[in-house]
């Protein structure tokens, strides 16, 4: 299994800038509409990671949750520029309650 | 119950004897995954909320460094800076099964070996809070990966766990006490059923016997006044 996948991050300009320095794919997004296309174009192709800003990912739970139960891509919730709404948080919170019923934690 | 639509048979009350012997031996097996996978996920739990609050922390501080570099920096000049990466990441993905969930395992492989030799551009235009923002962005990447590996995995066996819950509970709270009320039915039916051949069967003893004796007895009273007849 020694296929290679890529690793991208989606965001403001800002915020995913850097991380083109470190050979990630950098996907500047301005409008929800727009990452949303691009999360679906890459979950198609070899793309095993998706970092995706706080910002943007309040606006796109459907998507979210709709690549929750898939083995690949695996979306992650990193804070933007403007920092942590504690969106990413509040969803393992929820996969505690999806597992246990209630947050026990 | 609310479904008794078995056949009251032997037949049936086998099959169902051994449909409750599978229902219980696969709900103690099925008790016994979701207990050993909510171990495990409650673990990795723990592991990705420390992981993530400590991302957050340094990711915020990746930010404001870049935050400092775009202003000291026009954009153009920073994206011309980083455009075409000198460092680039592969990354392979392997699979782990924890008690019957796949989950990832990320192992990536960078192309340059050397963390002092990520830097994209030439120290000439660019300033040295870019280098700053560059190198805590490399720094936060590693933990950024594992914490995509344990979340993914946090997720994957939530879902099992879910899944595994449901069905556990339909077992204990409706296909086993169904099938126990079935057999119950069943044997109380064939009970009934035994019983009253028996009585039927005295009944008819009854019948015959009743029958024998008068029979009997009309024999006897022709007997008798045939007797009486020739001695009168």
């Amino acid at each position: 299994m020694a296929v290679s996948y890529r690793i991208a991050v989606i965001g403001d300009w800002e915020s995913v800038m850097g991380f083109r320095a470190l050979g990630l794919d950098a996907y500047p997004a301005s409008s929800p509409e727009e990452a949303r296309e691009i999360i679906h174009k890459l979950a198609k192709e070899d793309c095993a990671v998706i970092y995706l800003t706080e910002q943007l990912a309040v606006k796109l739970e459907d998507v979210i949750a709709r690549y929750k139960d898939a083995l690949r891509p695996a979306i992650i919730l990193i804070p933007g520029k403007e920092g942590s709404l504690g969106v990413g948080k509040r969803s393992i919170q929820s996969a505690i309650e999806r597992a246990v019923g209630a947050d026990i934690l | 119950m609310a479904n008794i639509t078995v056949n009251p048979t032997r037949m049936e009350l086998t099959r169902l004897k051994k449909k409750l012997k599978t229902s219980q031996r696969g709900h103690k097996l099925l008790k016994d995954k979701r207990d050993e996978l909510m171990k495990q996920f409650l673990e990795t739990v723990r592991e990705v909320k420390a992981l993530r609050a400590e991302v957050e922390k340094d990711l915020m501080q990746a930010h404001g460094a870049f935050t400092l570099a775009s202003a000291l920096m026009s954009s153009e000049a920073i994206e011309q800076a980083l455009i075409y990466p000198k460092q680039s990441v592969e990354l392979t993905m392997s699979f782990q099964n924890i008690m019957s969930v796949n989950v990832p395992i990320y192992d990536f492989h960078t192309k340059t070996q050397s963390s002092a030799d990520i830097y994209p551009y030439g120290f000439a235009g660019t300033t040295g809070e870019l280098d700053s923002a560059v190198e805590a962005l490399q720094k936060v990447f590693e933990k950024m990966l594992k914490l995509a590996q344990i979340e993914k995995s946090a997720q994957l066996m939530a879902e099992e766990i879910e899944k595994t819950r449901r069905r556990v509970n339909a077992l204990e709270y409706v296909v086993i006490p169904n099938t126990q009320e079935a057999i119950r039915y069943i044997t109380m039916k064939l009970d009934e059923n035994d019983r009253s051949t028996t009585t039927r069967l005295m009944k008819v003893k009854d019948m015959i016997l009743k029958e024998a004796i008068e029979e009997k007895r009309a024999q006897d009273v022709a007997a008798m006044s045939g007797y009486q007849a020739e001695h009168a």
